[in-house]
């Protein structure tokens, strides 16, 4: 049974990224000696938690047969409606107020998705970068959206910190946000639903096989609708956590970061074509690719080399996962000619 | 006969302007194995939708163990014990047998949360029903088509069935795996649980069922015990044609061979088969399995290249190191799985029959000539018969004898000389077949040189002139189609003489 099993691991990607990042940090800190420091790991850290967040939610939607690209114009606008239209520019109450109408904004914008992808049926990527551009759209047309600062109480939840972490060669002090706490949650609460309930079960029922998860009695259309609402919900926590973080309403800072993200989930297992996927892979995939990004610096290699580097990531990463399944479609050919051949 | 657990009466149903069922019947005893036949769009699948619960029937009555329904909704039809095993088997290629077990149960019963303990108690209780030995941890997308079968059949027990029904289900199984399903259907019904079997498969209505229904454009044509049935009568119910028994011989006398086959070797798959081929001749080639057909047929279109031996094509030495050059030869190959390797599905049925001769249409800079493929399309559609009213739709949209037609259509297209046919009805039902049959000998008849690949021996006895039976990569005896029969064949075949 442990062969069997040890087996049936080494057939999975989590291993081989985890293998991946082992050897990065080795190569990185036999290179720079800075990797293994207190601040550095802090840092990294830290750069984790706005694309671990955005990874969580896209992964659930790779899981369901689809794909989303929307989720960084939502956070955008969420954020950004909340911090400057919503909430008044002096606003000193509790945060959970900007994280809940941020995360209600995002749970609309994610219901049209849903009810575009879930109830026409129309294609997810083309659903998704149609509202992506809307969003993005609105945001710079209707809100006529620039760079600005944030309210103090959103200012004061990013000075929150757990603690600091101090690297006494360089002189450099990292600190650790309590919004590792947010993700350390999300992940905690995403694992409960897609292992434990019914509904989480049924997400990877339709990334199977959609119709027998429709003939099983599962409701394919709730089920849709119930994520991309939480996806977009995901989304508007995630960019109150980023203006907080950078202390700062930046309604441009994240686009574009939807495509390392669903590269780290591709990255980490997940399969394209639905049906695949796990939180750890999804993390870890998330920080091969910021550790890549961030070693880059500490080794001395130009920043502008980083997305040469992320670009050869994804295509050896993408490309190893798309041969394996490609690999076994053809054994599974094999396997099926010959039957068909007997019973003529 | 005993209770009936299903008694179907006057179900009528149509789609849009078109009449699926006109008013059909159907009873199913208790424990009763019960096979349904008919040819593609006889309304079969129509009907098992209706009594599962997925069409509302317009006319007509369901009774299911003495209880009278107008209609039923599909949870109320599994709740009585009526399951349908779809082709596709419906199951979750993602999750682990054990999943693809509970799940079902699951969502029947509302749950809201998963409980892994309960859900391996019941996939265990599952597949204990039928003896079915399999790791619950697999993920079934690793398993083979026969595995996943059971698991669909196991589901379906776990509700209480009464009568199962199984809707083509030995289109993807080997012989040994049906044979492993027959003991499974057998096995169901010593518990008193009546299946459904549809099929258009002869042998298979013979085999397993005890009684049939056949329909044909969705009314009922016959029905009875399966032991007054023969294969005549059988092929006339499906289609309402007269089939004569069918064999052939070339008329003129035979000239120099179009293909030549000297000592050919491919090591592990067979061994110094030669063979000589004329224009106008048949030659069927049958075996088991991994006896080297395939093998054998696929080096002389160039997909393998032998390790030692000779083609001559027409007299002259042939080096056919792709299947381009074989195309260039004169040689057509037909795969037995042409939905896969023969043909672009979604493309339009033109364009499948002049993919293969784009050159010889196109005029100046290689630009296509759209008459020219109109006419090459025109004349094949005609004189194959191949039924559509536009060849501009999808290949898709045809049933499999007229898929196959596009793929003979598209080599004939070709100038050929050698005609290679793997398998060249499998799956295709009986009318099809027919004609298939007739197309090939008329073919032949041409001047044609052809050789078929096949198991079924029916169809070797029906078209070829000559008959070779492999095993383990060799030719070991040939026979004369006139003074053999199907039994003596098999024996042969298969080694067991």
């Amino acid at each position: 049974m442990t062969v069997l099993t040890s087996r049936r691991m080494l057939g999975r990607p989590e291993p081989w990224v985890f293998a991946a990042i082992v050897a990065l940090s080795l190569l990185v800190q036999a290179r720079s000696g800075q990797f293994f420091t207190g601040n550095n790991l802090v840092d990294l850290a830290r750069a984790l938690i706005v694309p671990g967040l955005f990874s969580v939610g896209c992964m659930m939607v790779i899981v369901s047969g689809g794909i989303d690209v929307s989720f960084t114009a939502i956070a955008s606008l969420a954020m950004y409606v909340t911090d400057k239209v919503i909430l008044p520019e002096d606003y000193g109450g509790s945060v959970l107020l900007a994280y809940a109408i941020s995360a209600g904004l995002g749970l609309l914008m994610g219901a049209l998705n849903g009810v575009l992808v879930a109830f026409l049926r129309l294609p997810t990527l083309i659903v998704t970068l149609g509202t992506a551009s809307l969003y993005t759209g609105l945001m710079f047309g209707a809100f006529a959206a620039s760079a600005s600062g944030v309210p103090p109480a959103i200012a004061a939840h990013g000075k929150q910190i757990l603690f600091t972490a101090v690297n006494n060669d360089l002189g450099l002090t990292s600190t650790m946000p309590v919004h590792v706490l947010i993700l350390a949650g999300v992940l905690f609460l995403v694992f409960l639903l897609l292992r434990y309930t019914m509904l989480g079960r049924g997400i990877y029922a339709i990334g199977g096989d959609e119709a027998a998860a429709e003939r099983a009695g599962f409701n394919v259309r709730a089920i849709k609708m119930f994520l991309y609402c939480l996806v977009g919900a995901l989304a508007g926590v995630t960019g109150i956590v980023r203006i907080s973080m950078i202390d700062y309403a930046d309604p441009s800072s994240m686009l574009g970061m939807e495509l390392t993200v669903i590269a780290a989930v591709v990255l980490g297992g997940t399969r394209v074509t639905g049906g695949v996927g796990t939180l750890t892979g999804t993390i870890l995939g998330v920080a091969l690719m910021t550790i890549l990004e961030n070693s880059l610096i500490l080794m001395g290699i130009p920043t502008y080399w980083s997305r040469a580097f992320t670009g050869a990531i994804i295509i050896i990463g993408t490309g190893v996962t798309a041969r394996q399944i490609g690999l076994t479609r053809r054994r599974d050919r094999a396997l099926s000619t010959p039957s068909k051949g007997a019973q003529a | 006969m005993p209770e009936s657990v299903l008694k179907v009466e006057g179900i009528a149903k149509a789609f849009g302007g078109v009449q699926a069922l006109k008013g059909v019947s159907l009873e199913i005893g208790k424990g009763e194995i019960h096979c349904l036949a008919g040819e593609n769009g006889s309304g079969k699948s129509t009907l098992i939708k209706v009594i599962s619960g997925v069409h509302e029937p317009d006319a007509g009555t369901i009774e299911i163990e003495g209880r009278r329904f107008s209609r039923l909704a599909p949870m109320e039809a599994i709740a009585l014990g009526v399951q349908v095993i779809y082709q596709d088997f419906s199951v979750f290629p993602n999750l682990s047998v054990m999943e693809n077990l509970a799940l079902n149960m699951e969502v029947m019963d509302h749950r809201v949360l998963v409980n892994y303990r309960r859900a391996r108690s019941i996939a265990a209780h599952a597949v204990s029903q039928i003896g079915f030995d399999i790791d619950l941890d697999e993920r079934v997308e690793n398993l083979s088509v026969a595995d996943r079968q059971l698991i669909a059949v196991c589901r379906a027990l776990l509700q209480d069935s009464k009568l199962i029904i199984m809707d083509e289900p030995t289109s993807a199984l080997t012989k040994r795996e049906v044979k492993a399903l027959f003991a499974v259907i057998k096995g169901l019904q010593s518990r008193g649980i009546s299946v459904l079997f549809v099929s258009h498969k002869l042998d298979e209505v013979f085999e397993i069922s005890e009684r049939f229904t056949i329909f044909r454009n969705g009314e009922n044509v016959a029905s009875g015990s399966t032991r007054d049935l023969d294969r005549r009568t059988f092929a006339l119910h499906m289609t309402g044609r007269e089939f004569a028994d069918e064999s052939y011989r070339p008329a003129a006398a035979l000239e120099a061979p179009a293909l030549s086959v000297r000592n050919l070797t491919l090591r592990g798959a067979y061994a110094n088969v030669s063979f000589d081929l004329a224009p106008r001749e048949i030659l069927g080639i049958t075996g088991l399995l991994g006896s080297g057909r395939t093998e054998l047929v696929e080096t002389i279109f160039g997909i393998a290249q032998p390790d030692s031996g000779s083609i001559e094509i027409g007299g002259k030495p042939a080096r056919l190191r792709s299947v381009k050059d074989a195309v260039r030869a004169g040689i057509g190959y037909v795969p037995s799985d042409r939905l896969t390797e023969g043909l672009f599905l979604p493309q339009a049925i033109e364009r499948n029959i002049v993919v293969a001769v784009l050159e010889r249409l196109s005029g100046w800079f290689g630009v296509l000539s759209r008459k020219a493929v109109a006419e090459t399309t025109k004349r094949w559609i005609a004189d194959l018969a191949i039924a559509t009213r536009d060849p501009s739709l999808p290949v898709r949209t045809l049933s499999g004898g007229n898929q196959q037609k596009v793929v003979l259509a598209r080599w004939l297209a070709n100038d050929l000389k050698v005609l290679i046919l793997n398998g060249p009805t499998m799956g295709v039902d009986i009318g099809s077949k027919y004609d298939i049959h007739a197309l090939i000998r008329r073919l032949a008849a041409k001047g044609l040189a052809v050789i078929i690949v096949s198991d079924d021996l029916p169809e070797i006895l029906a078209c070829a002139s000559r008959i070779v039976v492999m095993q383990n990569g060799a030719f070991v005896q040939e026979l004369n189609p006139a003074s053999t029969t199907e039994s003596k064949l098999g024996e042969l075949s298969t080694g067991v003489a």
